[in-house]
């Protein structure tokens, strides 16, 4: 969508990113700046910005109006769900999980954070670091995204000065210290203006680092998958049928991770049956290895019991084959409470992991998460919306699971209400 | 990480031709090594092979977790996309679903004889239902001056409760509208088909929650992560026939402030309006008598694509009338149930 066109090969990479701010930090202007500066805006839609603005009676265009959504967003002036925009440069193409900052929807940050390669966190300048700021990097940091991006926002309002900047980049570097988190970086900008953010302007001249879209073109994608074990969640089952060419059964699925090829000696779990690969089927010819997120069809030499929900992983022989998942009824993990109706610990849920769906029920809450000072608050007995916690879950059906650290597709999951089948919270294994 | 994995993740991106975007070709010198840890052998996939595993992914998910559903077929450029991409997911078996095509008979003829050769083609079976009948049952009313893309809610409605549909499959995006950037990919609809944007269900990794009630359905969009530009980009990397109307032809219509409108039998110049012959294609191909194409030389999909990478106006923008009536239009619509 780059207005000189050069962007037309198909060979970006893709990097999904959060943007997460309180409100009025700025998150909208910087996502309107984004895609501004990237020619991702279109005339017709800058002319209903500009219109709508002049109704506002706002004299300059406000960028922040062009990520407004729904009606009822438009209404109260603020947002109130995930919202997904697309953009594109010449070097990559780019999704944007934009999540509304206000605490109430901690659920939602969550959701735009369980897909993201990065999370930028907004900062006003003249405020410093809050507890929100708090709140969305320990949540970043909870959905195991692997980058963040601290954005001190207004710098025109304080002056462009240094000393704002790194007084609050080192008390963040405090905090994400104190809580584990890996890779920070941090960038000084103006949404409003532009500075930093996809040009360098020439009032921050003492900030030498990247701007702000360089860092989202450069970051690491690749690298995210600190597990690569084998992991082939089977969703569906062909039969042989000869006539089409296909003599076994198939496997279809996508590869979580890892790395399959022809004659690799593989284990179906939670059976723990063994075979060997006998063919990688894709539309597009056989494969003779293949690796994550590809969606494949494989068939083993062996005619053995696989369904959908089963796993099929690399057979562990030694060390160097990567860690073999835990089968488990039981685990322990980290969740989010997403639905209006609580917890009730009396009750059976559905717990939908990778493709497979268990009956399940919480046996025990260990602690509740205060996500402002995230210290743990014991003695609790049930969850209600918005609310992190750490849980043990008894499982009717063994799964087999990675924790959420090491493998993000096979370390979550999400619970139905199987009542109204409502989607009432998401998990991640902290120990399986 | 070991020195394999340092290897591998310098690799530069893999080289994706027309001819071999299997995606398979990882460094060879991975195969064959049985005792070194194979860590971050992550294949550095272009951002179209991501979304195409994630869209086959998606499709293999409700074949697994809806018992009835269906595609939605309209022989536009999406749905040609959410073709292959069942041709990836189910090949070489049947797709597990049929075809529906909600036909409002305001359709360019091009687009219906090529909704006819594609299925015939794949071997795949197409359902038709008609906005004309549903308008002659009296179930719909046609209002004078108004497309009939709005009337299509009703007829879909009506044809999933007739076909008992848990889950329709269509190739909606969220670049295209506003409303759509903040819906689901698997999108939940209440026994009226009704969306409400306020009462989503979360949607978090690639766990999606397919599990309704009798009554109610699913809206299923694959390709909601794809941008106009990719669609196209699909479609040349996979050599998917389209429609002629797609490409640059020459085309009477009516100047319009809202667009460029096609003359054609339902669509006739009123007096005083001006009739000009223009060099235009399609970006959408809904109904004709309020979808407008654009001014265009492009004949091929290399030259549409450099067309798209360059473009300064939103495809709903350019080319549908009834979009542009209020800035909210497609959210009233989709909560009356319109895709
Ligand atoms: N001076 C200045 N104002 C800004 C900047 N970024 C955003 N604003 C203003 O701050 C207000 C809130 O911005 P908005 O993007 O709506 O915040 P959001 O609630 O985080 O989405 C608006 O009036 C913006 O114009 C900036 O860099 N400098």
């Amino acid at each position: 969508m780059n207005a000189t066109g050069n962007n037309t090969g198909s060979e970006h990479e893709l990097l999904r990113f959060a943007a997460a701010g309180s409100v009025d930090d700025g998150k909208s202007t910087l996502i309107g700046r984004l895609l501004y500066d990237s020619k991702s805006i279109f005339e017709d839609q800058l002319s209903v910005l500009d219109r709508t603005s002049k109704k506002r009676g706002q004299d300059t265009m406000d960028l922040s109006l062009l990520t407004d959504g729904l009606l009822a967003e438009r209404e109260q002036g603020i947002t109130i769900d995930v919202a997904y925009r697309y953009f594109a440069t010449p070097r990559r193409k780019f999704i944007i999980a934009d999540t509304p900052g206000h605490e109430q929807y901690t659920r939602n940050m969550v959701t735009g954070a369980s897909t993201a390669d990065l999370a930028i966190i907004l900062i006003d300048a003249r405020k410093g670091m809050l507890t929100q700021s708090r709140r969305h990097a320990y949540l970043a940091h909870l959905l195991g995204v692997p980058h963040l991006l601290v954005a001190v926002n207004k710098m025109d309002l304080v002056d462009f000065s240094q000393s704002v900047f790194e007084r609050i980049q080192s008390e963040f570097a405090t905090f994400a210290q104190g809580l584990g988190i890996k890779d920070v970086r941090y960038v000084p900008i103006s949404a409003l203006h532009g500075d930093m953010v996809v040009t360098r302007g020439d009032r921050l001249g003492w900030y030498h680092g990247a701007t702000l879209l360089e860092t989202l073109e450069t970051v690491d994608v690749a690298g995210l998958v600190e597990h690569d074990a084998l992991r082939f969640p089977v969703q569906l089952v062909a039969r042989p049928d000869p006539a089409t060419g296909r003599e076994r059964r198939g496997y279809l699925g996508r590869i979580e991770s890892g790395f399959v090829q022809v004659g690799d000696a593989v284990t179906v779990l939670p059976s723990g049956v063994s075979s060997r690969v006998a063919r990688i089927f894709t539309f597009d010819g056989d494969l003779q290895h293949a690796g994550a997120p590809l969606s494949i069809t494989l068939e083993l030499e062996d005619e053995i019991d696989v369904s959908r929900g089963d796993m099929i992983v690399q057979t562990v022989v030694d060390a160097a084959c990567g860690a073999a998942p835990s089968v488990t009824q039981s685990i322990a993990a980290k969740v989010c409470w997403m639905h209006t109706r609580p917890l009730d610990r009396r009750r059976h849920y559905l717990l939908k992991h990778t493709t497979r769906t268990v009956k399940a029920s919480f046996s025990e809450i260990e602690y509740r998460v205060d996500v402002n000072s995230t210290e743990n608050v014991t003695g609790v007995d049930t969850l209600a919306m918005n609310d992190i916690a750490h849980v043990r879950l008894r499982l009717y059906e063994p799964l087999a699971c990675d924790n959420y650290t090491l493998n993000r597709a096979t370390g979550s999951f999400i619970v139905i209400d199987p009542s109204n089948n409502a989607t009432v919270a998401a998990g991640m294994i902290a120990d399986a | 990480m070991n020195s394999l994995a340092k290897v591998h993740d310098t690799d530069t991106p893999l080289n994706v031709a027309a001819s071999d975007h299997a995606g398979g070709d990882l460094r060879s010198a991975s195969a064959g090594i049985k005792s070194v840890p194979q860590r971050a052998i992550r294949q550095r996939l272009s951002e179209l092979n991501v979304l195409e595993s994630e869209a086959i992914h998606i499709m293999r998910e409700v074949a697994a977790g809806c018992s009835n559903p269906a595609l939605l077929f309209s022989g536009g450029k999406d749905s040609i996309v959410l073709l292959r991409l069942a041709e990836k997911a189910f090949r070489p078996g049947k797709f597990p679903f049929p075809l529906l095509h909600i036909d409002t008979g305001h359709n360019f003829p091009e687009v219906i004889a090529f909704r006819d050769y594609r299925a015939a083609q794949l071997g795949e079976r197409l359902i038709v239902r008609s906005v004309e009948d549903s308008i002659a049952q009296g179930r719909a009313v046609e209002q004078p001056g108004q497309g009939r893309n709005a009337l299509q809610s009703v007829t879909l409605l009506d044809s999933i409760a007739e076909l008992e549909l848990d889950a329709c499959i269509g190739g909606a995006r969220r670049d295209e509208e506003k409303a759509r950037a903040k819906e689901r990919i698997f999108s939940f609809r209440d026994s009226f088909g009704q969306w409400d944007p306020k009462n989503q269900r979360p949607e978090l990794w690639d766990l999606y929650n397919t599990r309704v009630q009798a009554g109610e359905n699913i809206r299923v969009f694959p390709i909601s992560n794809w941008t106009e530009l990719d669609v196209w980009q699909y479609i040349a990397r996979e050599r998917l026939e389209v429609p002629s109307i797609y490409f640059s032809h020459a085309r009477d219509v009516i100047r319009k402030p809202g667009g460029l409108l096609p003359v054609s039998a339902l669509v006739q110049p009123r007096p005083g309006e001006k009739v000009e012959n223009v060099h235009v294609r399609f970006r959408t191909v809904g109904d004709m008598t309020c979808t407008c194409p654009v001014e265009s030389v492009a004949t091929t999909l290399e030259e549409i694509i450099v067309e798209t990478g360059a473009t300064r106006i939103t495809e709903r923008g350019a080319t549908r009338m009834d979009d542009q009536t209020s800035e909210a239009s497609m959210e009233l619509r989709k909560k009356e149930g319109y895709f």
